[in-house]
């Protein structure tokens, strides 16, 4: 296919879904997919902003960034790993067989309507689960089987940092579709082969002239806008620097209540941890998120714990994500700047001033630079 | 590679065949996978671990403690401390388990060849000086002098005690300990860092392998320095709480380094360039 060739096929997989259509659209889309949507929760007095599949009474809320991110959708809080059964052998039925039953199974998922920051937490998450060692199999096939319909962002607030961390308002990296919210409805873009299913679903006619032009401006817009002024170079060296300055630490960390929300409402937090579940002869083996703001996560058989406090959990927090993880996989920064964990904690830990103090109070111990 | 190379999380399904008891609080498994293909086939290095599974109660990481040769069986000596390890020992032969592994790095035993090695355990520590103690025998001239101090808190405290002389026939030179004076121990009392100084190996052309409890571990340590030994020359094994062995879950890590993908085996070097977190 010629560049200019591909360029008009482009224009075709633009469509305009409006307003009023949108239910009907998606309503379409889930006999294919199973769909998740950002909607308002009944069960926090509509406050909380969370990822739901998709059912025609759902009312789709894209006015505000969710609270969860959609990191349940190809991490679930719980799932199953596998099955097991204890079975009488038949030789010798004082003796017991084991059978185990393997559960992979992803179906086909499109997330309508999440952020470039709640994907970009995906684009982050693959170094560990799909290019590590070791191929996580749940994680990769559930990855695969999913489609991002990504919203440009125009709901920026001031705990959100995106375009220090790589990513940005417009960012459309590990996305596939391209959705721009206009006065009337929604412009989709397919951004690769894997959107033509999806936008020719959606049996929508491509966006009038005016449609195309608000939403390319929009789109200028994104791209323009700087969101969050945190410069986390040399991050890396101070948190190794200052490791075992307790002080600093303590400055930071001293009011955290380990009760681990921050952890669970990040894009880019993804510890778990791996339990048995039995009923008689029958059971499963489960994984399910963990935090490691949890005095039990490392605590060992012997009942040393390498992190006694809540100090050294979150110095390993932070740490992780500005420090060892970008050690790790090639400089990548784990967090996706989406501001949760400011948001969502109860003494109001700021992540980017907790990066700032640690490099400050490098700077002033450093006498080489 | 892991028994299962397409799910990691999956273990093969092995079946107990042999149960030792070492000591009041340790036992010894031998486990036999049920494919006897992969059984043949597994493959590991000294020093690596497995998660030994009992299915509807957990998993948890052991040090596998045959020697590679070995494809009878797969040896795992297991202390009594928890939920798992307490269903574990009470399992019997014919009992069925789950394996995952080899798991972990091992220890570099070629960069070892044509060295003196002692080896300095306490306790558990020598389940995994074991299988790399056996692995040299079976390989004696690549190695110069072997030696061994192992300590117990008493002489019912020593795992393996029935195989020593054996060790000992083959040219090893073993020193036991206890911390205290016990009926019929002709042996050493004294806490192991202590008798090492005692015995005060040479550091030339010497590396020293060492596991135990932590503080016996930072008291060898010291030891070895005043001895002369240079931290190239040390190995150790680190131990931190385990789920998934394959550096994904988090758990484990020190910095960037994680114990279960990078570890459990780091030369005294390595541990410097590490973020201090033991
Ligand atoms: C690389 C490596 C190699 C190892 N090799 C061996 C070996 O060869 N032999 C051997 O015997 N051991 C070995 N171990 C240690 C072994 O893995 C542990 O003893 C085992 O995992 C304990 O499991 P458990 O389920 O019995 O204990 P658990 O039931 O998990 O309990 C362990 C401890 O965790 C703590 N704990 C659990 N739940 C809580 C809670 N809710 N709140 C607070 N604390 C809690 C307690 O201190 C408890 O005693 C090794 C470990 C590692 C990392
Ligand atoms: S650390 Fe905070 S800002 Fe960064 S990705 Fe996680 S929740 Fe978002
Ligand atoms: S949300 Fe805040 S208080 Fe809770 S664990 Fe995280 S930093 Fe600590
Ligand atoms: S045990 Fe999961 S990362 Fe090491």
């Amino acid at each position: 296919m010629t560049p200019a060739k591909k360029a008009k096929k482009k224009i075709e997989e633009k469509i305009f879904i409006p307003q009023e259509k949108l239910n009907e659209v998606l309503e379409r889309l889930s006999k294919h997919f199973r769909v998740w949507v950002p909607v308002l929760s009944s069960s926090s007095n509509g406050w909380t902003v969370e990822f739901r599949p998709f059912t025609i009474e759902s009312e789709p809320f894209f006015t505000r960034q969710s609270t969860m991110p959609p990191k349940s959708v190809i991490l679930p809080q719980g799932e199953t790993l596998f099955q097991y059964e204890y079975v009488k052998n038949s030789d010798d039925p004082s003796k017991q067989d084991l059978i185990l039953k393997e559960t992979i199974n992803a179906e086909k998922t499109l997330v309508f309507g999440a952020r470039p920051c709640d994907v970009r937490g995906f684009v982050i998450c693959d170094w560990v689960f799909l290019r590590g060692l070791y191929l996580d199999v749940y994680y990769k096939s559930r990855r695969e089987n999913t489609l991002f319909a990504t919203l440009v962002c125009q709901d920026a607030d001031d705990a959100c940092f995106c375009s220090s961390v790589g990513g940005g308002p417009g960012d459309m990296e590990g996305s596939d579709i391209r959705i721009t919210s206009t006065s009337e409805g929604f412009v989709l873009e397919g951004l690769n082969d894997r959107a033509k299913e999806v936008i020719s679903l959606c049996e929508c006619d491509p966006p009038s002239e005016e449609q195309s032009r608000d939403a390319q401006r929009i789109q200028e817009e994104a791209k323009n806008r700087i969101i969050g002024s945190l410069d986390v170079s040399g991050s890396v060296e101070a948190v190794k620097g200052q490791f075992q300055n307790m002080g600093v630490w303590r400055d930071i960390a001293e009011s955290c209540l380990s009760c681990g929300v921050c952890t669970y409402v990040c894009p880019t937090c993804y510890c778990f941890t791996i339990t048995d579940e039995i009923q008689g002869l029958k059971g499963e083996r489960l994984r399910s998120w963990d935090s490691c703001m949890f005095h039990q996560y490392t605590q060992e058989a012997s009942g040393h714990n390498p992190r006694p406090t809540k100090l050294e959990r979150y110095r390993n927090r932070l740490g992780h994500k500005f420090c060892y993880f970008p050690l790790r996989y090639g400089g990548v920064i784990a967090c996706c700047g989406c501001g949760r964990c400011i948001r969502s904690c109860p003494v109001s830990i700021d992540i980017r001033s907790a990066v700032e103090r640690v490099k400050e109070v490098h700077s002033n111990a450093c006498v080489c630079s | 590679m892991l028994a299962s190379a397409v799910n990691p999380y999956l273990p093969e399904l092995g079946r107990v065949v042999e149960v030792i008891t070492e000591t009041p609080t340790i036992k010894t498994f031998r486990i036999v996978l049920e494919n006897t293909e992969k059984m043949q086939a597994f493959d590991f290095r000294p020093g690596q671990v497995a998660q030994l599974s009992v299915f509807g109660v957990g998993e948890a990481t052991f040090v596998i403690n045959s020697p590679p040769t070995c494809k009878d069986y797969l040896q795992f000596s297991v202390m009594r401390a928890g939920e798992v390890t307490q269903k574990i020992h009470q399992l019997v032969p014919g009992d069925p388990v789950g394996v995952r592994g080899p798991l972990g790095n091992g220890f570099p035993y070629e960069a070892m060849q044509a060295k003196n090695i002692i080896f300095i355990a306490g306790g558990i520590g020598m389940a995994p000086l074991r299988t790399l103690l056996l692995f040299m025998l079976e390989n004696r001239k690549d190695y110069g002098e072997i030696s061994l101090i192992y300590g117990a808190r008493s002489p019912q405290d020593l795992c393996y005690r029935y195989e020593i002389p054996n060790w000992q026939k083959k040219g090893v030179d073993v020193v036991l300990t206890v911390d205290a004076e016990a009926p019929g121990w002709t042996h050493r009392v004294g806490f192991v860092p202590t008798v090492l100084s005692e015995e005060a190996p040479s550091p030339n052309n010497r590396i020293a392998i060492v596991c135990g409890p932590p503080i016996m571990i930072k008291f060898v340590l010291f030891g070895l320095r005043e001895l002369g030994f240079e931290d190239w020359q040390i190995y150790t094994t680190l131990e931190k709480r385990m789920k998934c062995g394959i550096g994904i879950c988090g758990r484990c890590n020190m910095g960037e380094k994680f114990v279960c993908a990078d570890g459990p085996v780091f030369s005294m070097e390595e541990l410097q360039g590490m973020v201090p977190e033991l």
